[in-house]
């Protein structure tokens, strides 16, 4: 980690272990965190449905990136197959809505708690192997589980897909995006509490002491193998979570949604925001989901002058993905988080800076 | 129990086997001397076979004019990906330099799609290769009998050059520790170039093989992803094991294909049998057959 400044105000000494671990550092970064909030609140209704729905994916992906966070960038496990635990979220889900008549608002949560297990099945693998072998291991569990949703027409409706309803509450029903909205919002906010808490608490140090030196970390007392699987289970909880919601917005649920490529952009979307940091997290789903519809506006003004351009639309999509983690990694491996630090110490510490 | 389909399936295992086995060799390659595990080793194939297709369709090259063209290509092609894109990651985590190799890929996927379009296509017919001879009566195309030929000609050559030259001296020399292998007056760069340059080229002749043997499309970098069962089996850092591997995987996919079909009718079991086999080694066995089990010390 390069160097960053102290966003502590001088004087600001904590005295106590309980000033230490607060949820935010500085005052002034509880107040901007809830006037962003509140301004997202507010500003909701009034930006349009293409924004919205914009916005409604990027709460989605955030929460699995913030998950997929906690096992790649807190505990340093790699998981190639996160995607496959979004997908099985959702088809979890509906599963529930369908066959058993769960309410969907209560089985989102439900659906999350089975990806939870799912997810620590596969990550019993984890106990033993790391590095590579994990990342290969990983990527044999997505094959496994979308084809798995391929055959179980029990649990998925095979390749025709699941139908799943939209939410209601006591005859609330969150069937417009502006509602769907507020839904994600609620369940963003919730899941980047909860990360930020669990990372001050015993279990968060532990997870980071296993990505740093699990030898040190096992000597220390930290049970390596309950705390790999645990970081699994949780980060597939929050891949279940966002799966489940993701398929109650689009009220339909099918196989090919959830391919390896959903789980290279989850992995892009924590390198490209910053490994380990929440607000990183949100950050990278809001830079990979935009960067396909910036780079489609600009195909579309560059096919104006080469009209070739027209045809490559979709594919400079996906290309764009590719270059930016490739470009990422080689000129800011610490992600846009980092940049953030950057600027903001700079501010801080104005004539001196530079 | 229908045997001579059995037999048939189990040749055809064995010979695909070969091929993932050249493949799985490219990637043990760059592995071992470099450290990087290459998710792009699938395109790096495709590349491969659409660079000789275009040449020879296009440019109307003869097909031997084309073949070399393509290995220079590839050759160039390995370099600058090291050069380019790998070098400025030596010393980063392993989770950036996979992550850089799973970027390169999905960027060449598209790249590719772009320039080359989605169909697939037949190479033109330069061996008379949709021929068929009985050996021991069971039927085999000529073009898997040539992939045969020169899986093994390439493994032979990849024997040799690490056994007698001496730039395979220095990759083993490289591969087995850096640092001695630079104060012995090793030019450790130019290895890692040469690594990548070697894997790329090799896999750009599997490629044309396993094109001019099926046909030319996109969908053939599954084959890099077919690719990690057999690594793992064999132990990510033995060529032996990579060979070993390939071929296992080769015929238990056709193996899973045949009971499959014959009894349990699931469908589409023989993409997914190899991963299921590769979960259960690494719980087995982490480090595979052939693999060195890395022993860490405080």
């Amino acid at each position: 980690m390069s160097y960053v400044p102290n966003p502590r105000p001088a004087g600001d000494f904590r005295t106590t272990y309980k000033d230490d671990n607060r949820l935010f550092k500085t005052h002034f970064e509880t107040r901007s965190a809830l006037v962003l909030l509140a301004l997202v609140i507010v500003a909701a209704p009034f930006i349009g449905n293409y924004w919205l729905t914009q916005l409604i994916l990027i709460g989605i992906y955030a929460i699995a990136a913030i998950g997929l966070n906690i096992l790649v960038g807190t505990t340093g496990q790699i998981s190639l197959g996160h995607g496959a635990f979004f997908g099985f979220g959702a088809f979890a889900s509906a599963w529930l809505v369908n066959s058993y008549g769960v309410p969907p608002l209560l089985a989102m949560p439900a659906a999350a708690v089975l990806t939870t297990a799912v997810g620590m099945i596969f990550g019993v693998p984890a106990a033993r192997i790391k590095g590579l072998y994990l990342a290969i291991a990983t990527l044999a569990s997505q094959f496994i589980l979308t084809d798995f949703f391929s055959r179980a027409d029990w649990f998925s409706g095979g390749v025709y897909g699941a139908l799943a309803e939209r939410p209601s509450f006591f005859g609330f029903a969150f069937d417009d995006d502006l509602r769907y909205f507020y839904l994600v919002l609620f369940w963003l906010v919730v899941s980047a509490i909860a990360v930020t808490n669990l990372l001050r608490s015993r279990d968060g140090r532990a997870f980071v002491a296993v990505r740093d030196h699990y030898l040190s970390a096992e000597v220390m007392g930290v049970n390596l193998t309950k705390y790999r699987i645990l970081s699994f289970g949780i980060s597939s909880f929050f891949a279940g979570l966002a799966g489940a919601l993701f398929g109650h917005y689009l009220e339909y649920v099918s196989v090919e949604g959830f391919t390896i490529l959903l789980s290279i952009q989850f992995l892009a979307m924590i390198i490209i925001g910053g490994l380990g940091s929440v607000y990183g997290a949100i950050l990278g789903a809001a830079f990979i989901l935009l960067l396909p519809q910036v780079m489609e506006s600009i195909t579309t003004i560059a096919a104006t002058v080469f009209p070739a351009m027209e045809s490559g639309k979709s594919y400079v999509k996906q290309m764009s993905i590719g270059a930016a983690i490739i470009l990422f990694l080689i000129f800011e491996p610490e992600g846009l988080i980092h940049r953030w630090q950057q600027i903001r110490a700079s501010w801080k510490l104005f004539p001196f800076s530079r | 129990m229908k045997w001579d389909l059995f037999f048939q399936l189990l040749v055809n295992g064995l010979i695909v086997g070969m091929l993932y086995g050249v493949v799985a060799m490219c990637f043990v390659l760059i592995y071992k001397s470099t450290q990087v595990v290459n998710f792009a080793q699938g395109e790096f194939l495709v590349l491969g076979a659409w660079v000789c297709l275009a040449l020879v369709t296009q440019m109307q090259l003869p097909f031997f004019l084309a073949f070399i063209f393509t290995l220079v290509f590839m050759v160039a092609f390995g370099i600058i990906v090291q050069t380019v894109i790998l070098r400025p990651l030596i010393g980063e985590p392993i989770i950036s330099v996979i992550m850089v190799t799973i970027g390169l890929s999905i960027f060449m996927q598209a790249l590719m799609n772009w320039i080359f379009g989605n169909d697939a296509k037949r190479f033109p017919d330069v061996f008379g290769t949709t021929d068929v001879v009985n050996i021991a009566g069971l039927n085999v195309e000529v073009a898997y009998l040539l992939s045969l030929v020169l899986s093994i000609v390439i493994m032979g050559v990849f024997f040799w050059f690490f056994r007698f030259t001496r730039h395979g001296l220095a990759m083993r020399a490289t591969a087995f520790d850096q640092q001695i292998a630079q104060s012995l007056g090793i030019s450790v760069k130019q290895t890692f170039a040469m690594a990548w340059a070697i894997s790329a080229m090799v896999s750009g002749v599997a490629g044309i093989v396993i094109g001019i043997v099926n046909s030319v499309s996109n969908s053939l970098a599954f084959v890099g992803i077919k690719v990690f069962p057999a690594v793992i089996l064999g132990g990510l850092d033995s060529i032996v094991g990579a060979v070993v591997g390939g071929i296992i995987v080769g015929v238990l996919e056709n193996l899973a294909e045949y009971f499959d079909g014959q009894y349990l009718k699931l469908g589409n079991l023989y993409t997914i049998a190899p991963f299921y086999v590769l979960i259960i080694i690494l719980m087995i066995k982490p480090y595979g057959l052939f693999g060195t089990k890395d022993i860490e010390r405080i």
